[in-house]
């Protein structure tokens, strides 16, 4: 559109779509870590670790949706060369999903396969986790671009780096996923979703401190952003920030700051982590081949899009927040099924 | 054989989208339903349509969480299956599939959670409200999805650059593009009538079974009336529909008639076997002026025949002439099931009658065969176009995908579907067989904090 606008949306879009997929990655990944640790909790925990995310779960999961059509809109070329290149960690994620969905909602209508659902559910969770971090580790990693088209094999996604960051994600999803559970439970089990919060919570510092060696060390680009002066001054406070949440999470897991202290330590660091690969990359989407400008659409569709955004994110937040308040407080084990 | 990732990724498009749509097809229409219920019990405050509407909401939340997993599977399909489509097309169509995603998913997202689990935690209003809205996003959801796919029926308000990308001219053009007033309004009136005649399969069924007896005449009465309605402005929008395809996508409708030859008058086609290579139909019986009048409104109108065009861009005959003789086959019988309900509930035999009722039953399903009759005709007679006369289907699919990887994740799929399906129609079916009457005051409270799922404790009380 020829309209004369000269008005940048690239960085508004970025920081919208940055917050949507931040968005999706805290609530699912929180919904997602529960149902990981689900699989594992005792048998006389599990309705109660299930009715924690029974009424919020689906809403979670249209953030990705969103996330994915958005990037579509805004940014189709990203689109067009990235999700190919991840052809088979997409298609376990959605067959992940669709089935822990599935199982979800039919292993309280199924008694006579419970067990199978209820696997499923927590199968399901892990599969799903670990190709979305596959995903990360491949993007991280680059794609072969030819043209405006992804020139690899269905199979360029599969390296030790992204099995690592598959890895990683499961920890990190299973960390909020058991912040969440110290929030919405009590006694018993929610000394037991500590415990087992902590664990996770070594995978992912353990992870996160191969990452951030491996990365500069293989792409000099990474490594240049990182180490060069005055960016060393610059960036410092990142992993100076990572470090000391880490420290805080851990205390929080161990019964520091309240109940919701180990829930906003892992967002704490699921953000510092997000940061970082961001700073990684800025302005690259496509890593090595098109910055967010060359890969965005036109203006017209990025305003078109974005006058109903404006509109519609603040009201979408608002109900979510109303629909999170409704059923806040420890998981009531009065509320029924319709 | 050689695997052929174009064939095999329709073919997983076919998979994937012909599950997804028989969800929407039935909670369209079943939100909007229970909104009415909700909407009943709210003003007259009368325990009945308290039971009804959550005996169809415990049956909305399974499909509509069926719905909600098959369909995100969608979108990602054009990305890794059809990603030069994507990028050809993206700044036209995906505001509008993010419009959806904004609009319609939140909406029903957020408030089913209080539909479904919130009762006692607001207030009457706030439950009914958000009935409602969850009614009114899966409207918003048709109305953008719709538009999307009309657009690359009838693609409208856009230009191309040399590079074969399309860019957005105007908005309104591209989102009111020709086809969609009509696509919209025979789509929902048509999910409507699918949910419709399984709300009067399922009153017919429980009324026979002799439980639930009030209620289940309330679900009869209601269905009838509605479809008394909703039949007749199907058929209607149909006929409005079809004209717009004669405008607009002629070769689609030649398709859709069998049609070789540009003549006037135009018979009607009864049965046939079209035969592509050889350009002809054989066995056919045609009714002489029939074609012209249903087509054209008159007894001499012609139509533009398929040797109008090249071989190569020719739709398959077959799939979009019978799919479309199914889907009209359809219409029909239902409108004479329609019209026998109405027949015997003026003489007062309605519910005495139980072949009818039988019958009833029988057509429970109908909805969902013509639904993907229709869609076969539609998106069959697209071919072999993405974008109509304009992007080949063939020069859509991912460059990098080959053959093998198609089919693995095919079989995946089919795999997953053909476990899943099935086992949602079994759980369905389970809630219809438990019915809607005994339902409100059997739970059992549950005392305290100590977590029991009371959904467990009912599936015990009646398994």
């Amino acid at each position: 559109m020829d309209s004369g606008v000269i008005l940048d949306l690239v960085p508004i879009w970025t920081a919208i779509i940055a917050l949507g997929i931040f968005f999706y990655v805290l609530l699912d990944g929180f919904d997602l870590g529960v149902g990981m640790l689900y699989g594992l909790a005792a048998e006389e925990h599990r309705t109660t670790i299930m009715n924690t995310i029974a009424p919020v779960w689906d809403g979670n999961e249209t953030w990705l949706i969103l996330g994915t059509v958005a990037l579509l809109a805004v940014f189709p070329l990203a689109f067009a060369i990235i999700i190919p290149a991840v052809y088979f960690p997409v298609l376990l994620m959605l067959l992940a999903l669709v089935f822990r969905g599935v199982a979800f909602e039919f292993q309280f209508r199924q008694p006579w396969i419970y067990r199978f659902w209820s696997n499923g559910f927590c199968i399901g969770s892990g599969v799903a986790t670990f190709a979305q971090g596959t995903v990360l580790g491949a993007f991280i990693q680059g794609f072969k671009v030819d043209g405006r088209n992804f020139a690899g094999t269905s199979w360029d996604w599969l390296t030790p780096f992204s099995v690592l960051t598959g890895l990683a994600l499961m920890f990190g999803y299973g960390l909020l996923g058991a912040g969440w559970l110290v929030i919405k439970t009590e006694g018993a089990l929610q000394a037991w979703a500590r415990r087992v919060g902590r664990i996770c919570l070594i995978g992912v510092l353990t992870a996160m401190l191969v990452v951030s060696v491996w990365m500069p060390l293989s792409t000099p680009d990474i490594a240049q952003r990182w180490f060069s002066w005055p960016n060393l001054a610059f960036l410092a406070p990142v992993p100076i920030l990572t470090t000391v949440i880490a420290f805080a999470s851990w205390r929080a897991l161990l019964g520091w700051g309240g109940d919701a202290a180990p829930f906003l330590c892992a967002m704490g660091l699921f953000l510092l982590s997000y940061l970082g690969i961001a700073i990684s990359f800025w302005p690259m989407i496509v890593p090595g081949y098109f910055t967010l400008w060359q890969a965005a659409s036109t203006e017209g569709t990025q305003a078109f899009l974005l006058i109903g955004t404006l509109l519609l994110l603040p009201i979408i937040l608002m109900y979510t927040t109303w629909s999170y308040w409704v059923f806040r407080g420890k998981t009531r084990s009065d509320i029924s099924y319709y | 054989m050689t695997l052929d990732p174009v064939f095999l990724s329709r073919m997983q498009w076919v998979w994937v989208m012909a599950w997804h749509i028989l969800l929407p097809a039935f909670t369209v229409g079943l939100a909007s339903y229970i909104a009415a219920l909700e909407g009943l019990f709210f003003f007259r405050r009368e325990d009945i349509w308290l039971r009804l509407s959550r005996f169809w909401i415990r049956i909305f939340a399974v499909s509509f969480a069926m719905g909600v997993v098959s369909g995100i599977v969608i979108p990602f399909q054009f990305g890794t299956n059809w990603s030069r489509f994507s990028d050809a097309v993206a700044n036209v169509v995906s505001p509008m599939m993010a419009y959806e995603g904004l609009m319609a998913f939140f909406l029903e997202a957020a408030f089913l959670g209080i539909l479904l689990f919130g009762r006692r935690l607001v207030p009457r209003w706030a439950h009914f409200f958000a009935a409602c809205m969850v009614a009114i996003g899966t409207l918003f959801s048709s109305f953008w999805i719709l538009s999307v796919n009309s657009w690359m029926q009838t693609p409208a308000g856009f230009e191309i650059e040399d590079d074969g990308r399309f860019f957005p001219v105007s908005w309104l053009a591209i989102v009111f593009n020709p086809s969609f007033p009509y696509r919209l309004a025979h789509n929902v009136s048509g999910f409507y009538v699918t949910t419709g005649f399984v709300v009067l399969g399922v009153g017919a069924y429980l009324f026979r079974r002799g439980s639930s007896v009030e209620e289940a005449r309330r679900m009869v009465l209601m269905a009838l009336g509605f479809l008394a309605l909703f039949v007749p402005l199907q058929i209607a929008l149909g006929d409005l529909h079809g004209l717009n395809t004669r405008d607009y996508q002629p070769a689609k409708l030649a398709a859709i008639e069998a049609r070789w030859e540009t003549t006037a008058p135009v018979p009607f086609t009864l049965f046939a076997i079209p035969d592509q290579q050889g350009e002809r139909n054989l066995y056919a019986i045609d009714i002489p002026y029939l074609g012209s009048l249903i087509l054209t409104h008159s007894l001499n109108g012609g139509i533009k025949g398929l040797k109008q065009w090249p071989p190569d861009e020719r739709p398959p005959v077959w799939p979009v002439f019978f799919a479309f003789r199914v889907m009209v086959g359809i219409g029909l019988v239902m409108l004479v099931v329609v019209s026998l309900g109405w027949f015997l509930r003026i003489r007062g035999q309605l519910f005495e009658t139980g072949w009818f009722l039988r019958l009833c039953q029988w057509t429970a399903p109908l909805g969902f065969v013509a639904v993907l009759a229709g869609w076969i005709t539609t998106e069959v007679g697209r071919q072999p176009w993405t974008v109509y006369g304009l992007m080949r289907t063939a020069q859509s699919v991912s460059p990098s995908l080959t053959g093998f990887d198609v089919l693995l994740s095919l079989l995946a799929y089919v795999a997953i579907y053909l476990l899943m399906f099935p086992a949602g129609l079994a759980v369905m079916a389970r809630l219809v067989r438990q019915g809607p009457a005994e339902d409100v005051e059997t739970r059992i409270p549950v005392e305290g904090l100590r977590p029991q799922a009371p959904f467990i404790q009912r599936s015990d009380s009646h398994g």
